[in-house]
């Protein structure tokens, strides 16, 4: 789901940020791309097989650009194997930090190509990332390798695998960390809970780039260069796993929606309104700082907030809930906690829409968003452009029970900022 | 297996011998121990790493078995020191189903077994010189014939218990067994080969063990993705059931009608992914009923025409829910026409003939004879053959005569056996009455 927000405030230092990473990636780019046409490359052989490797990945990589966190893991573990290569069949290599950047961006920009082509290319930040972190290990690695002082120190055991494990952790925090700096310059969500999700993330799909990454820099070491498309085997497949798993997610997600749009098409909510909470809660519970998991099980609940009025045998009055008196509320709620406990949705879900009319000092944090956000809709609508001051006023005099004041101020600040634009249906 | 026949005990007592006999050399002094331990330690840790609550939050059950050890195993050690590697881990893996000691017992011996053989033939062909100093891709050819051995061993054993315990015939029972498991097990043998590869380097064990990090991460995510497919398909039933209870219905007619219509569509030799989208497609054809007022659906009695005209929206309403499910794909026309009629005097358009979409003249086709076979509130449930009869008389004006023909052909060497399952009788409590329930807590 993408989120499109108004600037903010702090917009002008957003783009300073970004504007700082993308051209330090650019001027990065140009330095080692002259820097290797004057130079020459050092083992042509070794340089392209990696960049043909580099190449297939960014031409295997998947999804919508910025969707994913990791969208071309083999291109990826091909890049950092690459900047850690320091042998190939027992010979040594001399390539420096600078060609590595070389490599690695051309191959990403020739395997990138027909994406560009389909209007579907990878997106600048990315790019920029990617360049970065790779420098990073490249410059981290080659450097001492190539003046022999790492053999000197550590040998050419189990110590030096550790070595490398060790520099790709570093990498990868590297990554995160810049990964949420740019999505926290760009939203202006907290940057702590961004970090965090980035970490979370890491320990996926990220441990298993790098864990190749190592794997195959050694086992070009130990074996030769046969061994590069053999090796990446398994992590084509870790790709795959991940492809049908977020697949399967994504159809669920729009399974859910539409089990949301039966309450709005038996005349029972608001045309919309199931979205514009769920979008409203979401966006809330960023600027709380609650983590992806969270956020998904506040999702699907605030989609699925109203379905308890579908067991009811005549519609209430607009779908305000809100308005009703508390007993009724809680009636509904339990009614719809049944109906999602029987689909078969996380558990998490269906205590938040079976607690959503309880009073906010006994709901857990998630069921205190739903139930602001739902209430600041359903009194938001139909009163002109009036709407939204009167609602957050009439929110906040009732700070007393039924929501928590910082819940209030949290969706005042989402709203100021614009509120949320509604994801295209369909 | 509640109680094991005496040909399938024989047959395991079979296997664990001779399993026994291949691990016998491992009590000679060529033995090197620590590398077995090591390797059967693993091997146990990724079995059980399922249970584990350290790893992960929730890690999810049925990751499937981890090949990836005992391959390497295979690749670096004699081969009664790699059956060895099998059996600790084999031995402690949880099983869910009973007799589990004989399970236990079974798999251990199969696993032993399989990776003896494959141990075996990969030294035959020179593979752990191969192994220990891979400047040629020659390495892949023993661990490729290691691998394909391997697998044949399993499928063998395999289908033998099949056909001992479960009495499926011999044939019947290895149909498959091997070209479904060579797939996986090349991928794991690769890993394998990669580990033993690293093993042998200078870089040591501590270097094999990052290759099974990816490993391990695909299998999790394929549990994961899974549990995520199973948790959709109960959303979707509970989606259908919602509807069949509002509709007064006999519980499970949109079932029926998605089993049907797949029917129709298997005789039609669609490929099974359109078949597949055509069984959801009958499943939730009626899913716009949902946005009908309970009322009017369960009303006694003759409609007035405003009433009629409001229950004839359900195909739009249906349509306008699933509007956004990405895969359900030619469904969402067939839930939009399936009340049109071949004349054109159906909704919600009136198309005629060909214009009405394929999906939706099966859809009606297989709605209108599970409606006129199952008992409702207003008619009895007619015998097959009658309503039949009534679908071809009809076949033209109101129904497509292909789809009526392919019924007619499907049920005649398939016969109806509609999916009264036994979860179905062993239901959950439909959910308006569990909702009153916790709702009068």
């Amino acid at each position: 789901m993408t989120w499109t927000r108004s600037p903010g405030p702090g917009s002008g230092r957003a783009r300073t940020t970004v504007a700082a990473v993308q051209g330090l990636a650019v001027v990065l780019t140009a330095v080692s791309l002259g820097s290797t046409v004057w130079k020459g490359v050092e083992e042509p052989g070794t340089a392209l097989a990696f960049g043909v490797l580099i190449a297939v990945g960014e031409l295997a990589r998947w999804g919508a650009p910025g969707g994913d966190r990791e969208p071309a893991p083999l291109g990826s573990a091909g890049a950092l194997a690459y900047a850690l290569l320091g042998e190939t069949a027992g010979q040594a290599t001399h390539h420096g930090a600078l060609q590595v950047v070389a490599v690695c961006v051309a191959a990403a920009l020739v395997g990138s190509v027909p994406h560009l082509a389909l209007g579907h290319g990878p997106s600048a930040d990315h790019m920029a990332r990617r360049v970065l972190t790779v420098a990073f290990a490249a410059v981290c690695f080659q450097p001492l390798y190539n003046q022999g002082r790492l053999g000197a120190w550590l040998g050419d055991g189990a110590a030096y695998a550790l070595l490398l494990v060790g520099l790709l952790v570093l990498t990868a925090l590297c990554d995160a960390v810049l990964a949420a700096a740019m999505a926290h310059a760009r939203t202006g969500w907290p940057f702590g809970p961004l970090l965090r999700d980035e970490l979370r993330a890491m320990i996926g799909i990220g441990s298993a780039v790098c864990a190749t990454g190592a794997v195959i820099a050694l086992a070009v070491a130990v074996a030769g260069l046969w061994a590069l498309p053999v090796f990446c085997l398994p992590l084509l497949l870790t790709q795959l796993a991940f492809r049908r798993y977020a697949a399967v997610r994504t159809t669920y997600r729009q399974t859910i929606t539409s089990l949301a749009r039966a309450t709005e098409i038996a005349g029972y909510t608001p045309q919309g309104h199931a979205l514009r909470v769920a979008a409203l809660s979401r966006a809330v519970g960023r600027e709380l700082g609650l983590s992806e998991p969270d956020l998904t099980v506040l999702e699907y609940a605030a989609l699925m907030h109203d379905i308890g009025q579908l067991s009811l045998v005549d519609p209430v009055a607009d779908g305000a809930t809100a308005a009703l008196p508390a007993q009724e509320q809680r009636r509904i709620a339990l009614l719809g906690g049944a109906v999602v406990r029987q689909t078969g949705v996380d558990a998490e879900v269906a205590v938040v829409v079976e607690r959503q009319a309880d009073p906010y000092r006994e709901q857990p944090l998630t069921a205190r968003i739903v139930r602001t956000a739902n209430a600041y809709d359903e009194m938001a609508r139909g009163e002109g452009p009036q709407g939204p001051l009167t609602a957050l006023e009439r929110l906040r005099l009732a700070t007393g029970r039924d929501y928590q004041p910082d819940v209030v101020e949290s969706l005042a600040r989402v709203v100021s900022r614009g509120g949320v634009t509604l994801p295209p249906a369909g | 297996m509640r109680t094991v026949p005496p040909v399938a005990l024989c047959y395991v007592l079979c296997a664990a011998g001779g399993a026994l006999a291949c691990l016998a050399p491992a009590a000679g002094p060529a033995t090197p121990w620590p590398a077995v331990g090591l390797l059967a330690v693993l091997y146990t840790g990724c079995e059980h790493a399922g249970q584990c609550r350290v790893i992960g939050r929730r890690v999810p059950q049925g990751m499937g078995t981890f090949f990836p050890v005992l391959l390497a195993g295979a690749f670096l050690l004699p081969p009664a020191a790699a059956a060895l590697v099998a059996v600790p881990g084999a031995l402690f893996a949880r099983t869910d189903r009973r007799p589990a000691g004989l399970r236990r017992v079974w798999r251990a011996a199969q696993l032993a077994l399989a990776t003896w053989a494959a141990a075996r033939v990969h030294g035959a062909l020179g593979g752990t010189a191969a192994v220990s100093a891979p400047h040629s891709p020659y390495a892949l050819v023993p661990a490729g014939a290691a691998v394909l051995v391997f697998c044949a061993t399993l499928a063998l054993l395999d289908g033998g218990i099949l056909a001992t315990a479960e009495r499926v015939p011999l044939r019947a029972a290895w149909r498959g067994l091997f070209p479904r498991a060579l797939g996986p097990v090349a991928v794991h043998g690769l890993a394998g080969l990669m580990m033993a590869v690293l093993w042998r380097s200078p870089y040591g064990p501590f270097a094999a063990l990052l290759v099974l990090l990816p490993m391990y991460i695909s299998c999790w995510v394929f549990a994961q993705y899974h549990r995520e497919r199973a948790a959709h398909q109960e959303t979707i039933r509970a989606l259908v059931q919602a509807v069949d209870i509002k509709d007064g219905y006999t519980r499970g007619h949109s079932e029926r009608v998605g089993q049907a219509s797949m029917m129709i569509a298997r005789e039609l030799g669609m490929a099974e992914e359109r078949a597949e989208v055509l069984r959801f497609a009958g499943i939730l054809h009626d899913v716009g009923k949902l946005g009908v007022p309970t009322r009017l659906l369960r009303k006694d009695g003759p409609l007035t025409p405003e009433e009629r005209r409001i229950i004839e929206l359900h195909p739009e309403y249906g349509h306008e829910m699933v509007r956004g499910i990405g895969f359900l794909g030619e469904a969402r026309a067939a839930i939009l026409h399936h009340h049109e009629r071949m004349d054109g005097s159906g909704y919600p358009y009136g198309l005629t003939g060909a214009q009405i979409p394929e999906f939706a003249r099966v859809v009606a086709v297989a709605d209108a004879f599970d409606a006129m076979t199952s008992t409702r509130s207003y008619s009895r449930a007619r015998p097959v053959d009658v309503a039949l009869a009534e679908l071809s008389r009809c076949a033209g004006a109101q129904f497509d005569p292909q789809m009526v023909g392919a019924l007619v052909r499907a049920l005649g060497r398939h016969g109806w056996h509609p999916a009264v399952t036994a979860d179905e009788a062993a239901a959950q409590v439909p959910w308006p009455r569990a909702a009153r329930r916790a709702a009068s807590r």
